[in-house]
């Protein structure tokens, strides 16, 4: 089967996000960007199914700027097949993002999605779960373990307070949490197959897609501003602050 | 305007994320419930007692019993004929199933507000916390999930609902419960604990974590947490993490014992009531945040501070 992968470009985590002094968003310029990490695990968890057998074929998928090639050529050097650029300089939101998807869904015919849970710019926690209404399909979203079996997947998922799998039939939708995998880095002859590997440039009209946001950004700001407290001198200090506050055994 | 509340619950009682989420809806509107389950008639009886809520909505059906998304969704979606907001706690439940309800309704959801600013605005942390954005959504409809450690609690008394069973409700069919294995321990879960004890890349070892972490988080019935770089050194699993990619914490008390107090973990914790660092380094960046700083080797300090809380 086929496994589709969305990947997005999002600043570096790394890189601490400075709030623009016009209040319209996160300064962007020339800063790092880098794969989002979840989809990274995606990405890596998508190359085992097809080293197990399961998966024939990876396609990579970026919704994104001309410069999200450098995403998907890095998805390429991972172990993806092919990769498609949505090439779009506007923000997408995650509903009309699982749109797209759902065009590209149709057309390739998967039997896996596998998304990040969020990407960490915007931290939406959507895009899986919208994908998984509007193909009518299963969703399996905080994956820590993804097993094939048949007709369907029994996905292990990292819920509060501890795990729990379900049992999906395919084709379904997962979305990774961290525990999933550790993403292996490309190699050099790697990074150097990618950029011979097909990567095909869309917009988002030529799958019918109306990206106008629904919700509009009022503005950005600074979070609250916390402010250094006290050195205490020893533990002695330290307790008696502690037990000041109700913290004791 | 109707709101529509999901009450998250275990089968048995209605979980403390339910209230807050309460809370944010009562600042919209009218306040209804929705108690979606198998066997649900005693959640059912509490939830009415929730303070300021109007109706309680009752799916009473097998094929809500694991809160599986594919068959609540649906049901949630013909519930919001009548209502104007569809509001969920942003937990692991929530999440799961708010954005399939959103997009069923052609809406753009909101996650995770922090305040209700207006009819149709709120604030929402993006970047981990590290900026807020004020949104206003232009959709004829909302659909909402609220960070628990943002509004108060509502009163889980004086309360008068009306209970109203709905929605036949039916199993998709495309996915079904295997199993859970819930973390029994003593300990507090993380991302509801009070008091949570981490520990950093300072410790060296996974037998020092053990040794010098764990035992003040057991006095002090905390729960553990980690950086990730001691996450990364393997001193404790992943799901230990604090930080942007791992979990996100608000505590009443946070200890940071050996974090120096990276971007990636400031993300995670800085939103907690009161932060305690002790680190040996002065110039760690965790002391910017922290509220009691205390300059010390850890591995001296922090058995002291066992023994003496």
């Amino acid at each position: 089967m086929k496994i589709l992968v969305p990947v997005k470009r999002v600043l570096d985590y790394n890189v601490k996000p400075r709030v623009k002094s016009d209040g319209t968003g996160v300064d962007l310029a020339n800063v790092k960007m880098s794969m989002n990490p979840f989809d990274e695990i995606g990405v890596e968890e998508a190359i085992r199914l097809r080293e197990k057998g399961v998966a024939t074929e990876i396609i990579a998928v970026s919704v994104g700027p001309a410069k999200a090639q450098e995403t998907l050529r890095t998805a390429l050097a991972m172990g993806a097949d092919r990769a498609i650029l949505v090439q779009t300089d506007d923000a997408v939101e995650p509903l009309a993002l699982a749109k797209i998807f759902k065009a590209i869904a149709d057309a390739e015919q998967p039997g896996l999605v596998i998304l990040g849970k969020q990407a960490i710019d915007d931290d939406n926690n959507q895009t899986g779960q919208m994908l998984a209404a509007l193909t009518g399909w299963a969703q399996g979203t905080f994956a820590s373990a993804v097993n094939v079996d048949g007709d369907s997947v029994n996905v292990t998922r990292e819920v509060d307070g501890g795990l729990e799998t379900v049992k999906l039939k395919l084709p379904a939708i997962v979305t990774t949490d961290l525990r999933l995998n550790e993403p292996r880095y490309a190699s050099l002859p790697n990074i150097m197959k990618a950029k011979s590997k097909p990567l095909d440039t869309k917009t988002p009209a030529d799958y019918g897609v109306d990206t106008a946001p629904r919700v509009k950004v009022v503005k950005v700001s600074e979070p609250p501003v916390r402010s250094a407290g006290v050195k205490v001198a020893d533990v002695d200090e330290l307790v008696a602050k502690l037990k000041a506050m109700g913290v004791h055994s | 305007m109707k709101t529509l509340v999901w009450v998250e619950h275990d089968g048995k009682a209605v979980k403390d994320a339910t209230l807050a989420v309460v809370t944010a809806a009562s600042k919209l509107g009218e306040v209804h419930l929705l108690v979606a389950g198998s066997g649900v008639d005693a959640v059912a009886k509490d939830a009415a007692q929730i303070a300021g809520v109007g109706k309680v909505h009752v799916a009473d059906n097998a094929a809500f019993a694991h809160n599986l998304p594919e068959n609540i969704a649906p049901l949630v979606a013909e519930l919001m004929g009548s209502h104007d907001a569809f509001l969920a706690p942003a937990t692991t439940t929530g999440k799961n199933i708010a954005p399939r309800v959103a997009a069923l309704l052609d809406v753009m959801q909101i996650s995770e507000i922090l305040s209700v600013e207006g009819p149709k605005t709120f604030t929402r942390p993006i970047y981990a916390g590290n900026a807020i954005a004020t949104v206003e959504s232009s959709d004829a409809k909302l659909v909402l999930t609220v960070r628990g450690t943002a509004f108060d609690k509502a009163a889980t008394s004086g309360g008068s609902g009306t209970v109203e069973a709905v929605g036949a409700g039916s199993d998709a069919g495309i996915s079904s419960f295997v199993g859970a294995e819930i973390a029994k321990s003593e300990r507090p879960e993380l991302t509801s604990a009070k008091i949570i004890v981490s520990g950093g890349r300072a410790l060296g070892s996974s037998e020092k974590y053990q040794e010098v972490i764990v035992p003040l988080a057991d006095k002090l019935n905390a729960a553990l947490g980690a950086s990730r770089a001691a996450v990364d050194a393997g001193y404790v699993p992943n799901d230990y993490q604090v930080g942007q990619t791992g979990k996100i914490v608000a505590p009443q008390v946070y200890f940071a014992i050996g974090i120096s107090g990276a971007i990636q973990h400031l993300a995670g914790m800085k939103d907690s009531k009161t932060i305690v660092a002790i680190n040996k380094d002065e110039d760690a960046p965790i002391f910017q945040v922290a509220d009691f700083g205390l300059v010390a080797d850890l591995f001296n300090a922090v058995p002291e501070l066992t023994g003496k809380i």
